[in-house]
């Protein structure tokens, strides 16, 4: 038997009959052979596609460009930096519980909701030693944590006997400065409302922090100390509302969520209550500030701001203009290569 | 033997243990010696995690991610929370270690079994194992079991002394070996008896050459016998067709050869990993310019700070560091931060891909040879991607360019030509056709002659190409005249011609018994066409055989006269093979040529029918066997270019040798004579030799010399004392080959044909259109290698083929002057610049050996790239290797060898990357390879497919790696100016660790396993592309993609700061977007990059951006406190619900990925 062979061709018909045990799958995966989608760019896609994506960038950016203008805002630096600014008696550090007055005018009725803010330049609350300096497990109502807190905190952990509640730099350097906004009604001065409940996260408010389980709240913070630099305990921060004290206060919380940037605001108040629900009427103000946070030592700026919101946030002209040159370069760039398409491929193809 | 006392070092004293049998084991003699247990594992279970982390920490990117790690413990550099900074090292290292964890516990467990393997000791208790055998047992092997350690043969069941092993797992080589024992050591009749053995073996140390071994056994009468590695049995061969055999355990465990020779892959660094690590040097650079600008710029700032502010904290004594102190510590602190600039991953991922890469080489069925059942192995695990960068193929000719299935196709006797034109190239029909003429043939030759009844079992014998040869019909009748008229003329020169060709070897003969996997593969049934025609010779056969019976009564009376001479020996030897029936003959050669050889001379009738160490049985035409006794066989070296075989004639009792070689090796040699005729043939037979090179054939010479008793008796006394000297043996053995060959006279010469492999000249052309330049590196004559180059198109017909042969040095540096000189011209000649003509370059090893000294290497070199191809004739191996690491050093250039036998392994060493082919002559070329193909063709799509894609896709992984790495870390550089340098981080830790490990490290692994820029179709249609992808990873490439990393991370920083600008967002708001767009860049890059997207693609890349999305909701939903100081609560959800953050991640992406775009 197989006398004949010799030739390529009937040898192999002889091994197929065999089992080739070490031959590989023959299938798409294994041979690469997987079908596979090459996004290819030619001319009827990428100009069409050019075109659509800059005109739906053009119309985003109208869209927020408007929006953006439409937000009023109204920024007033109360530093007291000028000598004929009426805080500049206040931005001596020696000066204790000094109170001064800003007087504005809004010409034209300022929508509401209202969202009146804070403002501090050159403040680097991103600071990481600063953002390390806090004890959440304090925070979150630890009594454990109120005796002994984290080393995080250190050096506002103790005040060399007791232990500081709540400690570190962050709670320690709050922001203290308070505001009364008055609107001149007739001559007499009468004060807008602020509304205090919310400003801070809702998870801050209702997870993250929490006060001890302990009523009244003043006996959690036996056998402790206020931070350094606070004149009143936590468990009396705001006198006017019990429920708005401890580490659940919004100021508070509003503070401890650090700005990412040296230069930034937090909401202090809300102004949208009774008479001011649509806004603050044209008028003259005045707004009475008890200046207590000293700024100048670190060449810093306090500022107030008085603004509203709408979908987008806060007054951003950014967005919108970058949607804008983005989308009109999209344009742009078709159009060339419309012309560059119809300069080079239709005579290749003629 | 004298110097063997000085050298006690290193050398042994063997005794046998069965004396000491049950005594303590101090008393054991050979209790200094390790017993044949094995253990390969690394680790022990105990000291697994400090052996393998030590081992870990011997890479140098573990050590930087400790110390990185241990400085965050010290906490005025800090940058995360200490704990978990060890993160990212943790898991790298715990991977690495499960990997050698699993690993080790494979090996531990193949350990295991291989040491419970039963085994029989002898007057051991009865059941043995593996592990028991210490040096100095007896140990008995039966047929088809493996040696469990190496033995000193002393027995076998075979009357002869022989036993035959099968090498394959040791060297891959399938054909039998013989072994033979060592007589009169032991009492071995009728039954072996270890008790008599009361001798010394002496031998040397253990080493790991497989070939040599080198031992003495001192008898108690302070005789010496010495031997070598024929008396050797291996650990691991396989016993075969011998019943049993007994041996002596000379080393066991550890010390056998094949466990000596059980070397860990080899570690090859390929180019780009080189490129890579001077890349990872610039990361490096750049990762400390970063951190002084962090440390400076902190300075500065608190410089420019004019008192403490509240957000400075201050030490526990309550006052600051100085500004310089702190810009000290910021330095480290942003080493810490800024780490994964060096991309600690990389490397991991590398592997990875490697890995990839290697399971679709591995499987690709294109490189799958069905003929052999072969897939592609890949031996280096760790420079596929260099097979994309070759630039210069060097290749072995024979068995790598051919099939080196040797064909006998033409011979020369005595200056007579016999063309052997029935003998061409078949085409199936045409085949059979001539077959069946050709039986009908015989019948004819057969009736009228007689004699020739051995002639139809060639014919019809078998079937594969090597095997089937035609005889001239000239020769045919030549032959039947010196066999009928042989009473007259002693021994025709015919006649020993082709006693030359069946003695003048090593083929061992394969018996019936022998179930060999070469033998079954022959006999299976063939497609019905042919069954028609299949009758006919059978019927033939009958008849024939019928006339072999009549033949038998009408021999002549001389032969009978023969028969009567003989001695015992031979008588009773002759019956042994007469119940052999030729047609279940099968040889097996160490090199096809022999083979070749042996089946031409069958095919005349000269059928070798055994072959022991002592005896070679041939049945010559007349249907008679003769039995030669073998008094010593000169083997084949490559310095000596010859073999020889001397024997004792059985009729004439003559001690004959004869000795075939390459014709340069034994013409000289050849007996001066004056007589006109006799150098005619010399003459004659050398114009023959010629030709047939000039047609491409293999040459060999064929010659004989009768050597007289007393010349032999002096010789044997020489011959013995070289072959027991263990100082020097082979220099003086082959001392002792040269001695004797001289004086030889010329019988003829042959040409044996050794076809193209399938596909040569498409691959080679293909190659070359791939702009590599193709050498062939072959021991072959000018003329045979400048004919094969034409036919493999290497040389082209229009091309300028320079020859450079010259004698002495002068000659040389001139030649070369002058044909650089006229290579430089031509080249520069404007009328050259587009014509396809090409230079080729044809030189010989003796030039060679003058253009490879000091002086002229440059110039050889300058002329050699400036051709096409080049064509090295009759080169040894050294010079091949030589060639190879002049042309790597030189040029600077990637050099690809590719060869099948050990004649190619220096070469395959010496390149960049080796190439075994694995063929017909065994397998050392593909031990020493770092990727093993079956056929040459393979090259083609190993290097042009998967060169180019693994090249290339690792080439991109690895620059995407680096753009990743600094596109991400960058945003943490841009926030430090807007924090003060402080080394804050906007993003929480986890999820940086989480972005690096889960989120962004799958897509490029993907990418560097599955992406196709260009279809195999394509790559294999265009070989240029090759050429174009070499350059994917330069200089200019890494830095590009720096650059486009650092513009992308401004663009994904600033477009948020931007928009953020004045608002009241807190620190990580800030950063959950950031960390957002900067996955979305980072995927969408990836996916410009990607040129071919599969289902695969898909679903990861979706899959990657899901788990982001997921696992970041999952953890702002439950981290509320869990990493102090950062605050991820909720982050994600609160934007996700802001439709800003999807405009914001809109323009961003847009904006960083369209230059890339472009």
């Amino acid at each position: 038997m197989g006398k004949e062979g010799g030739c390529g061709q009937n040898k192999t018909m002889v091994k197929q009959e065999q089992e080739l045990a070490n031959r590989p799958d023959n299938t798409a995966f294994t041979q690469q052979r997987l079908p596979a989608w090459q996004p290819m760019l030619s001319a009827g896609i990428v100009i069409p596609g050019f075109v659509i994506i800059g005109l739906a960038f053009i119309g985003i950016g109208v869209a927020l460009f408007i929006t953006s203008k439409n937000i009023q805002v109204m920024e007033m630096d109360y530093t007291g930096f000028e000598p004929d600014s009426d805080c500049f008696k206040c931005s001596n550090p020696e000066e204790k519980n000094c109170v001064c007055q800003l007087d504005f005018n809004i010409s034209s009725r300022f929508e509401g909701p209202v969202f009146f803010y804070y403002g501090l330049s050159n403040y680097f609350q991103n600071y990481r030693r600063y953002g390390v300096s806090k004890d959440d497990a304090q925070l979150s109502g630890d009594l454990d944590n109120f005796k002994s807190p984290s080393d995080t905190c250190s050096p506002y952990d103790t005040d060399g006997i007791k232990p500081i509640v709540p400690c570190g730099s962050i709670a320690n350097s709050m922001f203290n400065d308070t505001f009364l906004l008055y609107r001149e009604v007739n001559g007499t001065n009468e004060l807008v409302p602020l509304d205090g409940k919310g400003i801070a996260w809702w998870t801050d408010y209702n997870v993250k922090y929490r006060n001890p389980n302990v009523t009244p709240l003043k006996e959690a913070f036996e056998g402790t100390v206020k931070p350094l630099f606070w004149p009143r305990p936590a468990y009396e921060l705001d006198t006017s509302d019990p429920n708005n004290n401890g580490f659940i206060n919004q100021d508070f919380l509003v503070w401890m969520r650090r700005a990412a940037l040296p230069d930034f605001r937090k909401l202090y108040r809300r102004i949208a209550q009774g008479d001011y629900a649509r806004g603050l009427p044209a008028g003259n103000y005045s707004l009475k500030i008890a200046y207590n946070y000293p700024v100048l030592s670190f060449q810093g700026r306090k500022k107030v701001v008085f603004s509203n919101v709408s979908w987008m946030g806060g007054r951003n002209d950014f967005l919108g203009i970058a949607y804008l040159v983005i989308g009109s370069m999209c344009v742009f760039m078709s159009i060339v290569m419309l012309i560059v398409y119809a300069k080079f491929k239709f005579p290749e193809e003629d | 033997i004298e110097k063997m006392g000085r050298n006690k070092k290193d050398i042994r004293n063997l005794v046998s243990n069965l004396p000491y049998e049950g005594l303590g084991k101090t008393k054991q003699p050979n209790r200094y010696f390790p017993g044949n247990a094995i253990k390969t594992t690394k680790y022990t279970l105990l000291l697994f995690i400090p052996m393998n982390l030590f081992e870990q920490f011997h890479r140098l990117a573990n050590i930087y991610f400790v110390c990185l790690a241990i400085l965050n413990f010290v906490p005025v550099v800090n940058a995360f929370q200490p704990e978990v900074a060890l993160i990212p090292i943790c898991v790298i290292l715990s991977l690495a270690a499960l990997k050698a964890a699993w690993e080790d516990f494979r090996r531990y467990r193949s350990d295991r079994k291989l040491n419970n393997t039963p085994c029989f000791i002898y007057s051991r208790f009865t059941k043995s194992r593996w592990k028991d055998v210490r040096v100095g047992d007896f140990v008995k092997v039966v047929c088809n079991e493996i040696v469990p350690a190496d033995l000193l043969l002393l027995h076998s069941s075979d009357p002869s002394g022989v036993c035959h092993i099968e090498t394959s797992n040791l060297d891959g080589e399938t054909n039998l070996k013989q072994r033979r024992a060592m007589s009169g050591i032991c009492i071995s009749d009728p039954e072996f008896k270890p008790e008599s053995f009361n001798t010394v073996v002496v031998c040397e140390k253990p080493n790991n050459n497989l070939n040599h071994f080198k031992c003495y056994v001192e008898k108690p009468d302070k005789d010496k016998v010495g031997t070598g590695i024929e008396s050797l049995l291996l650990r691991g061969c396989k016993m075969r067709n011998t019943h049993h055999a007994v041996g002596f355990v000379v080393y066991a465990g550890h010390e056998t050869k094949s466990m000596l020779n059980n070397n860990a892959p080899r570690y090859k660094r390929s180019k780009l990993e080189r490129k890579l690590n001077t890349d990872v040097i610039f990361c490096v650079i750049l990762l400390l310019s970063m951190c002084l600008v962090g440390a400076l710029g902190h300075f500065l700032w608190l410089q420019a700070l004019p008192s403490g502010p509240p957000y400075l904290v201050p030490d526990s004594n309550g006052h600051l560091d100085s500004p310089s102190l702190s810009g000290f510590y910021m330095f480290f602190t942003m080493i810490i931060l800024l780490q994964i600039l060096i991309p600690i991953s990389l490397y991991v991922s590398i592997e990875l891909v490697k890995i990839g890469q290697i399971y679709f080489i591995t499987n690709d069925i294109d490189l799958h040879d069905d003929e052999t059942d072969r897939r592609v192995q890949c031996k280096t695990l760790n420079i596929t991607e260099d097979l994309g960068q070759i630039e210069y193929v060097f290749s072995d000719k024979t068995g790598t360019l051919t099939e080196n299935k040797m064909v006998f196709r033409r011979c020369s006797i005595m200056g007579t030509e016999y063309p052997h034109k029935e003998n061409v190239k078949c085409s199936t029909f045409e085949h059979a056709l001539t077959n069946s003429l050709y039986i009908i043939y015989i019948l004819y030759v057969s009736t009228c002659f007689g004699g020739f009844a051995a002639i139809r079992l060639a014919v019809l014998g078998e079937p594969e190409s090597g095997e089937d040869v035609i005889p001239d019909r000239k020769l045919l009748q030549q032959i039947s005249r010196a066999g009928n008229c042989s009473g007259s003329q002693e021994i025709d020169p015919y006649l020993d011609f082709f006693l030359g060709l069946a003695i003048c070897n090593t083929v061992a003969v394969s018996m019936a018994t022998a179930q060999r996997q070469r033998v079954n593969a022959n006999s299976v049934s063939l497609p019905h066409i042919f069954t028609s025609w299949q009758r006919k010779p059978k019927r033939s056969r009958s008849i024939l055989e019928d006339l072999v019976v009549e033949e038998d009564h009408f021999n002549p009376p001389v032969k009978k006269e023969d028969f009567e001479d003989t001695t015992g020996l031979q008588m009773c030897s002759l019956h042994a093979p007469s119940d052999t029936n030729s047609d279940n003959l099968s040889y097996e050669a160490e090199s096809p040529d022999e083979a070749a050889l042996v089946y031409a001379a069958k095919a005349y009738g000269f059928t070798l029918l055994n072959r022991t160490p002592d005896s070679v049985t041939l049945r010559l035409p007349s249907g008679e066997d003769l039995v030669f006794e073998v008094l010593d066989t000169l083997t084949f070296d490559s310095n000596r270019k010859r073999m020889s075989v001397l024997v004792r004639h059985p009729i004439t009792r003559e001690y004959v040798l004869y000795t075939k070689g390459a014709d340069y090796a034994i013409m000289e040699l050849l007996v001066k004579t004056e007589i006109p005729w006799q150098k005619n043939i010399a003459a004659g037979t050398q114009h023959h030799l010629d030709c047939y090179a000039k047609d491409g054939l293999r040459t060999l010479c064929f010659t004989k010399k009768v050597v007289s008793y007393k010349e032999y008796e002096s010789w044997s006394v020489n011959r013995q004392r070289a072959l027991a000297a263990i100082d020097h043996r082979e220099e003086l053995v082959m001392d002792t080959a040269v001695q004797l060959e001289t004086g030889l006279s010329l019988l003829g010469a042959t040409g044996i044909e050794d076809r193209l492999q399938e596909s040569v000249p498409d691959t080679i052309v293909a190659l070359r259109e791939a702009g590599i330049q193709v050498w062939v590196l072959t021991g072959d004559k000018p003329e045979t290698a400048v004919n094969i180059g034409y036919a493999c198109r290497l040389l082209e017909e229009e091309d300028l083929v320079i020859n450079m042969s010259c004698k002495n040095k002068l000659v040389c540096t001139s030649i070369l002057d002058c044909t650089l000189e006229e290579v430089r011209r031509y080249s520069e000649d404007p009328r050259n610049v587009d014509t396809t003509q090409g230079i080729s370059l044809v030189i010989d090893g003796c030039t060679l050996t003058m253009a490879l000294s000091s002086d002229l290497q440059d110039r050889f070199v300058d002329l050699a790239k400036r051709c096409r191809s080049v064509l090295c004739c009759r080169v040894t191996p050294l010079q091949k290797s030589r060639v190879v690491k002049m042309v790597r050093e030189k040029l600077k250039v990637m050099t690809l060898a590719v060869g099948d036998g050990a004649n190619d392994v220096s070469m395959i060493q010496a390149a960049d990357i080796g190439i075994g082919l694995s063929g017909q002559e065994g397998m050392q070329a593909v031990m020493a390879s770092d990727f093993a193909i079956s056929r040459f063709k393979h090259l083609n799509k190993l290097i042009l497919v998967h060169g180019h894609w693994c090249y290339t896709r690792l080439a991109n992984m690895i620059i995407y790696f680096f753009y990743k790495n600094v596109a991400y870390v960058n945003l943490l550089f841009w926030y430090q100016f807007f924090c003060g340098f402080s080394g804050t981080t906007m993003i929480d830790y986890w999820l940086m660790i989480f972005f690096n490990l889960f989120f962004t490290s799958v897509p490029p692994i993907m990418f560097g396993i599955m992406d196709r820029d260009v279809s195999a179709e394509m790559l294999l249609g265009v070989p240029e592309l090759y050429r174009m992808g070499q350059g994917e990873y330069t200089f200019s490439t890494f830095w590009v993609s720096m650059l486009d990393a650092f513009y992308q991370s401004l663009v994904c920083f600033f477009i948020p700061y931007l928009a953020y600008q004045d608002s009241d967002i807190d620190v990580f708001t800030f950063g959950t977007p950031l960390n957002t767009i900067s996955l979305f860049t980072i995927i969408l890059h990836l996916s410009i990059e990607i040129k071919a997207w599969t289902v695969v693609h898909w679903v990861i890349m979706l899959g990657s951006v899901a788990l982001y999305f997921i696992v970041t909701l999952v953890y702002s939903a439950i981290c509320v406190s869990c990493n102090p100081p950062s605050n991820p609560y909720w982050i994600l959800q609160s934007q996700m619900a802001d439709p800003m953050f999807y405009l914001l991640c809109i323009i961003t992406t847009v904006v960083a990925l369209m230059p890339r775009y472009y």
